[in-house]
């Protein structure tokens, strides 16, 4: 059994290297096919990525009027956290309020010069951020009707931001388009399918005349199919990590593309972290459909 | 050793491969099987290599019925025959020790019987020199030396050969033809088509006539005669 493995093994590994336009042919086949499966693992990265980091940066920001002081504000901020909605609250001070702005603003010589004038307008800010998107409107309700920020009748709050709409549109962009991409790839996986499975038929279907010449010396299916099967395993294996090899720059590519829109998307990295997954994925894919496809060519060849 | 028993073979758009042919080649045999083209010649043998399934009759191989096989079984008996064409049939992307020791894996034989009998057996067609050369770098006559070395490799009981020299110089048919005479004296039973009335006469073996899929002649020490 072993020295029949060698021998189909070695006879494969001959074949492959002595008919290297053949093989060629089906190698680059089968790396356009596994490069797009790379494409839809890092494009569902891209947009899971996109979508979660857009989710972060979601908050509701409350400016508290100038005239309240620090204490009222942090006795808030302690009650706010005590609420399950809430994941997160962040304090910034008058002071702080004051300095960004000035940082945000310092090539405009007018409106420093305002502020030098007026002394600070800000109040202190509470930033809020909920442990999942659908229950910001909650805390927003929350703020405007709760009667420890309404003493009196007056409310200490000067402004609530919470850009619900902005944020939900980009949301169902993004999502949508993530749709749209991976119906695309899904396409596209399809079409290269079905050029690597006739591109490697047509690579075995040029020796037909030696599978029935191999028959008729008295070689069993089995090892005259070998070689073929062997010669899949070496295409996925190649076409394998040429595709790696062609992704890696395609996801610099889109790092560098996307990083004014996105700075939380790192393709490049994400390639890196996930090399070994990607790279088994890869690997094993491509030998699946190099075997697969070697398999049903010699299975109509052998059954003439 | 091989039997035909009222062998008829009808194609699908009606024409007549063989029509109710019964024979018998006894071991040690030399047969020629003569006749225009198209008068089932090669059908015959495909019987033989059961490439082919009779539309009637029945074809036998010593005691085994050839058509009742199974797929797994047909390997085995094909195992037991060596086959010569006239379009030689070398696998081109092996070497010529490729090609014969193919054949000899194929019926699991070792790595070591494999290094002693195809040098050997390249020694008796004279081509021991070409060992590592690939069949496109052969002539036509030396191609036909390896198919030849390739078919008797395995020691087959039977050597079927389908026009062997159909492609050959008179001087390359009369080596090949000389070649098979010396595997038929060594015990080999052989069965050749041929449309060479030369190489018939030259044999002086058994003769069998074939017109429009039917056996007309069956000479013992035939001449060609059409």
């Amino acid at each position: 059994m072993l020295v029949k493995l060698r021998r189909i093994a070695w006879s494969g590994l001959l074949n492959f290297f002595r008919t290297p336009v053949l093989a060629s042919a089906s190698v680059i086949t089968l790396t356009v096919t596994l490069f797009v499966i790379g494409a839809l693992v890092l494009s569902s990265a891209f947009f899971t990525s996109a979508l979660a980091d857009v989710q972060n940066k979601v908050d509701i920001s409350v400016s508290f009027k100038p005239d309240v002081v620090e204490s009222r504000v942090t006795e808030i901020k302690k009650s706010l956290e005590l609420l399950p909605e809430i994941k997160e609250v962040t304090y910034s001070s008058r002071e702080q309020e004051l300095s960004d702005f000035r940082a945000r603003n310092a090539d405009n010589d007018l409106i420093i010069q305002s502020l030098s004038e007026v002394g600070n307008p800000f109040g202190a800010r509470l930033n809020i951020r909920a442990v999942e998107p659908g229950r910001y409107e909650t805390i927003a309700n929350f703020l405007q009707t709760d009667s420890a920020l309404t003493p009196g009748g007056e409310t200490i709050i000067d402004q609530v931001i919470f850009k619900k709409d902005v944020v939900d549109k980009l949301l169902h962009l993004l999502s949508a388009s993530k749709k749209l991409a991976f119906a695309i790839t899904l396409v596209l996986i399809f079409i290269s399918l079905v050029v690597t499975f006739n591109t490697i038929a047509l690579a075995i279907y040029v020796s037909r005349e030696e599978i029935s010449l191999m028959q008729l010396v008295g070689a069993s299916r089995n090892y005259i199919r070998g070689p073929f099967l062997f010669e899949g395993i070496i295409s996925g294996v190649i076409a394998s990590l040429l595709s790696l090899a062609l992704l890696y720059p395609a996801a610099i590519w889109i790092r560098n593309q996307t990083a004014g829109i996105y700075g939380g998307v790192d393709l490049a990295s994400y390639f890196g972290q996930h090399f070994a997954s990607l790279f088994g994925l890869l690997l094993l894919s491509g030998i699946i459909l190099g075997v697969l496809a070697s398999f049903m060519a010699t299975r109509k060849l052998l059954k003439t | 050793m091989i039997y035909f028993d009222k062998v008829s073979k009808i194609y699908p758009d009606r024409s007549v491969g063989l029509d109710d042919v019964s024979f018998t080649v006894e071991p040690g045999q030399f047969v020629s099987i003569v006749g225009h083209s198209g008068a089932g010649k090669s059908t015959l043998l495909k019987m033989i290599l059961a490439e082919e399934k009779p539309t009637a009759g029945k074809v036998f191989f010593d005691s085994t019925d050839i058509h009742n096989l199974s797929a797994r079984e047909v390997p085995q008996l094909r195992r037991r025959i060596g086959s010569v064409f006239q379009d030689f049939r070398l696998l081109p992307h092996k070497t010529i020790f490729e090609n014969i020791a193919f054949v000899m894996e194929s019926a699991g034989r070792s790595d070591e019987e494999i290094a002693a009998d195809v040098p050997h057996v390249l020694e008796l067609v004279g081509l021991e020199h070409k060992i590592w050369s690939f069949p496109a770098r052969l002539s036509s006559g030396e191609r036909q030396r390896v198919a030849i070395a390739r078919a008797i490799v395995n020691q087959p009981e039977l050597l079927l050969a389908d026009e062997p020299t159909g492609n050959l110089d008179p001087i390359n048919t009369l080596e090949i033809i000389e070649i098979m005479r010396k595997i038929n004296d060594i015990g080999t039973t052989v069965i050749m088509t041929t449309h060479n009335k030369g190489v018939i006469d030259s044999l002086g073996r058994r003769v069998i006539t074939l017109e429009h899929g039917k056996i007309t002649r069956d000479d013992k020490a035939g001449k060609y005669v059409l």
